[in-house]
């Protein structure tokens, strides 16, 4: 009887289990470094900053200047919005399809408008930021962990762009655009694993 | 009465086990088997020979053909590839892979040993059209539990490396003593390409 009655408790106890969450990287050192590494094991994350810090230095530094701010802020943006409705994080597609597509046109040398890498950092921020957003809140993310992921975006992309848009004509050129067509290259395999399942 | 009861608690067990089967919902975000990806996709390129010589043949060929061909050929291969991936990912059949890939080796061993200069379009398009093949017959082959990502990250990093090398043993073209040894290079994977077309027709 008491058997059954453990069973029983045990059931319903397996019933009620709580959906299991996302939980962040815990680095020891706090939210805000949780959020920070957060982006650098996040491969679709860590891939469209690249690209679009890549893109944005090609362009010279005028978009450097713009994308370093638009990208950081978009994805903060894009955080607090799927903080708030975290029915918005599987969207796996379209983040994919970012960096592939931003990896496309720096494999293209693509000459973008300011206004254009600009647009193309607004649009990825704001795309990934609302699945971090809508990730890592139920996971007990405070807004502290959303402002690490943030600033991880910026100093990023602030390095990356600033060391492209420095570099000389001839091969260093050359290698950004190779790095672009392998995270486009990278980002059309991915579209396909996705379609496929 | 005693059987009766057991009975009773072992068809609770069982439905206690049974619920714990069924998945609570998943949110989870970190995504999983990172390293295992990204290590199988890096290594996978590099287990199959007939691919390592294509790949390389398309660094020494570049080499060869100088700038700006030997920058073109090696962005244009990845992105073309991951296009032949994605055909055979979405069950778009390709007909004779194996024989393209021994094909790509004869072929771009054979501009390596001819030094062969065709217009730069021309180039691309030969080196763009073999790249189906290696992409449908090497970017599927996920291993269970690997980050799908990672895995073609890696892919395509280990076949941009192997061109680099290729590039990287190009070089020595500068020279006379290493312009003949990068042409033997090229006869040596076009035989080798003809080896692997016999294998593939046997």
């Amino acid at each position: 009887m008491i058997a059954a009655v453990r069973c029983s408790i045990a059931a319903l106890a397996t019933l009620a289990a709580a959906p299991a969450h996302a939980h962040l990287v815990e680095t020891g050192f706090g939210a805000f470094y949780d959020g920070l590494a957060h982006v650098a094991v996040t491969p679709a994350d860590l891939l469209v900053v690249v690209a679009v810090a890549l893109l944005a230095g090609q362009r010279g530094s005028r978009a450097a200047r713009l994308a370093l701010f638009a990208l950081p802020l978009a994805w903060l943006a894009g955080g607090l919005v799927g903080a708030r409705w975290q029915g918005l994080a599987a969207w796996p597609l379209w983040t994919t399809l970012t960096f592939a597509a931003a990896g496309g046109l720096v494999a293209a040398n693509a000459r973008l408008h300011d206004a254009g890498v600009a647009a193309l950092a607004v649009v990825a921020g704001a795309l990934h930021g609302l699945v971090n957003g809508a990730t890592m809140a139920p996971g007990g993310a405070t807004p502290l962990a959303l402002a690490g992921a943030v600033t991880a975006v910026f100093c990023a992309t602030a390095i990356l762009a600033a060391e492209v848009s420095a570099l000389p004509a001839g091969w260093p050129r050359m290698v950004v655009r190779v790095a672009g067509s392998w995270i486009a290259a990278a980002g059309l395999l991915m579209l396909g694993w996705l379609l496929r399942t | 009465m005693i059987v009766v009861a057991h009975h009773g608690v072992l068809w609770r067990v069982v439905g206690v086990a049974a619920l714990a089967l069924i998945p609570a919902l998943a949110l989870a975000h970190e995504e999983s088997g990172q390293a295992a990806g990204f290590l199988a996709g890096l290594s996978h390129p590099v287990s199959g020979l007939d691919h390592v010589l294509a790949m390389i043949s398309v660094g020494l060929w570049g080499a060869v053909l100088g700038a700006p061909a030997i920058w073109v050929l090696p962005v244009a291969f990845p992105l073309v590839m991951a296009l032949g991936g994605l055909a055979g990912l979405l069950g778009i059949p390709v007909p004779g892979v194996e024989v393209g890939i021994a094909v790509s080796a004869i072929v771009l061993g054979a501009m390596v040993l001819l030094e062969a200069r065709p217009p730069l379009w021309l180039a691309a398009a030969i080196v763009a059209f073999f790249a189906i093949f290696h992409g449908h017959a090497h970017g599927r082959e996920l291993p269970a539990g690997a980050s799908a990502l990672l895995y073609s990250l890696g892919f395509v990093v280990a076949t941009g490396l192997l061109h680099a090398a290729g590039i990287a043993l190009g070089v020595a073209h500068k020279w006379a003593v290493g312009r003949h040894a990068v042409r033997v290079a090229g006869g040596g994977v076009a035989l080798a390409g003809l080896f692997f077309l016999w294998r593939a027709i046997a």
